[in-house]
């Protein structure tokens, strides 16, 4: 009895010095907690949501035998792939509209402001600090009928009757949303400049390429990471905005967030609304990984 | 040169900056200018100034409660989020992990996934292993959400420490956990009250996920969305808005004050 016992305390002793002694097991057990957390509250959700786009809606319940139909359905209706291509199409404009606007932003703090660039940044932020509703209700007011836009064009008299036009369409919902996400593409962008070695445009300067050719060919390349960075923080969650839309895009701004919002409300079909947002997914992954391989090859083709 | 040319002197780029400034700010600037207008309606013209819809603020138990939901999941998720990334932060930068990049990618993927889809996975989740939705199961998605942001906050922090020094205390006789306590834990901290403010902001900002993961019970973000259906209520909103807006300056301007005193105390005990 005795010798179990201490040979099974040594064996603890040994798996306790192992441990102590390899650095990928002390790794993993700080690890786990963040591990497990994200099992449970990210992989088996996803998963979940990959089983039901199979299953059928019956009222309240739900028919658990694998099916094709959902799928089948999304591809049947022209419908769903035009609302998901126009959200992919509205999104890719707010994209670029919020890099294109943010990089002179970020430029400029980067190399032409010297002291509290801390502020300045400070500065881009604070409108942010502001709930993402109201500032979504914000554009609202701006564009509304009798809204800022529409009072001030006829207090200087260019007009008499406001205009109808400006709220609830897709243009609305991208000049929102590329308001709404600016701070998401500054900062990377900001990061990604303030690394560049300084040296490195002297040399390009003194080497005698001037101002214009030296950002091209140093700092444009230099600044790709920040640039992808900022595309897909902006790119990525805007697709699946249904806020945005539900406020200030009316019947024809409408984007895949609120088919998928409606099928697990109104509509109640959770079944299709799992399906369309797989098929989201899917192509929002594939459309990164196309610009992924286009930044590349783009750099490639600069450096 | 370039380097010594003031940021004032005006040319192309600070032109292009006060544009810049004035897009993001405008909008939100007449969203506290409506909480003093008369009118109960948002829209122009002004009718004149008053204080009455922030006495009808404070007098509004339903917003009020809201308010505190949303504060109380807020600390709960900053704390939590910020402990899970702490971890996991010294974890990817103290030792070397086989599959660290699989790993880090798996962790970041709130990030790149459209939150509506994290949010119905989720329900979906909760409902077939018939858990009640409540400010729980809100906690639960945020801090799922917040502990990536927490992570990249404390990593970055986390990358230039000098490990000698936690070396040193051990070699001086502090065991692990006091060692943790008097060397990392101050020289981390800067990071540590950026992710808790990072991660309340954004639990306390989202709409989506307690959209989809709460029941009877509102975060502010919801009593927001509700409210914006009835034009009577917004002035109030618009109210609380302003006024968490000054708060929140305040907090930023502590935590600034805070992190440049740390920053001192970096200098002097250097030396």
């Amino acid at each position: 009895m005795s010798r179990t016992a201490t040979s099974s305390h040594s064996f603890g002793l040994a798996i306790r010095r192992r441990f102590l002694a390899s650095e990928a097991l002390r790794g993993f057990s700080l690890l786990s907690p963040t591990l497990l957390a994200m099992v449970f509250g990210l992989a088996m959700p996803l998963l979940v949501l990959f089983t039901l786009s199979f299953w059928l809606q019956d009222y309240v319940d739900f028919i658990k035998t694998f099916s094709w139909k959902n799928y089948s359905d999304f591809f049947a209706k022209p419908i769903y792939g035009m609302i998901l291509f126009k959200s992919i199409k509205i999104s890719g404009m707010v994209t670029l509209a919020t890099v294109l606007l943010a990089y002179p932003m970020a430029y400029f703090i980067a190399f032409r402001i010297q002291k509290n660039k801390l502020v300045w940044l400070i500065l881009i932020t604070v409108p942010f600090w502001t709930s993402y509703l109201l500032r979504v209700f914000a554009w609202k007011l701006m564009l509304g009928y009798n809204g800022v836009v529409n009072s001030g064009l006829k207090s200087i008299g260019l007009i008499n009757e406001p205009l109808a036009f400006l709220l609830y369409n897709p243009t609305a919902v991208t000049i929102t949303l590329a308001h709404a996400w600016a701070a998401f593409a500054i900062l990377p962008i900001y990061v990604s400049l303030e690394k560049i070695d300084r040296s490195l445009l002297e040399a390009a300067r003194d080497l005698g390429e001037n101002a214009f050719m030296s950002f091209v060919r140093v700092t444009l390349p230099l600044s790709m990471p920040g640039v992808i960075a900022a595309s897909l923080l902006v790119f990525i969650p805007t697709v699946g905005d249904y806020v945005t839309p539900s406020l200030v895009g009316g019947p024809s701004g409408i984007m895949i967030g609120n088919i998928i919002q409606s099928m697990f409300g109104k509509a109640l079909n959770w079944p299709l609304g799992a399906a369309i947002s797989v098929m989201s997914m899917l192509t929002v992954t594939a459309m990164v990984c196309l610009f992924l391989w286009g930044t590349h090859r783009f750099r490639r083709k600069i450096a | 040169m370039n380097a010594y040319r003031p940021w004032w002197r005006p040319d192309g780029f600070v032109v292009y900056a006060v544009v810049y400034l004035t897009f993001i700010y405008l909008p939100v600037l007449f969203l506290p200018l409506f909480s003093f207008n008369k009118s109960k309606y948002i829209a122009f013209p002004l009718k004149g100034f008053t204080l009455k819809w922030y006495q009808q603020m404070v007098n509004s138990p339903d917003m009020l409660e809201a308010l505190m939901n949303s504060i109380k999941v807020g600390l709960m998720v900053a704390l939590l989020s910020t402990m899970l990334g702490l971890l996991a932060a010294k974890a990817v930068t103290r030792y070397r992990l086989p599959g660290r990049g699989p790993v880090m990618g798996f962790i970041m993927v709130p990030l790149v996934i459209p939150e509506i889809i994290l949010a119905i996975s989720l329900l979906i989740l909760i409902s077939q292993a018939q858990i009640p939705l409540s400010l729980w199961t809100v906690g639960f998605s945020h801090m799922l959400l917040c502990t990536p942001f927490a992570m990249l906050v404390l990593i970055s922090r986390m990358e230039g420490f000098d490990r000698s020094l936690e070396e040193a205390g051990l070699d001086l006789g502090e065991n692990a956990w006091m060692t943790f306590w008097r060397v990392t834990f101050p020289i981390v901290l800067p990071g540590i009250v950026a992710s808790l403010l990072l991660t309340f902001t954004i639990s306390f900002d989202d709409f989506v996920l307690a959209f989809f993961l709460t029941s009877t019970d509102p975060t502010l973000p919801i009593y927001i969305w509700s409210s914006l259906r009835f034009p009577t209520k917004i002035p109030a909103v618009l109210a609380l808005g302003a006024s968490i807006f000054v708060i929140s300056f305040f907090v930023v301007a502590f935590a600034e004050w805070f992190r440049r005193r740390g920053v001192k105390t970096d200098s002097t005990s250097g030396i």
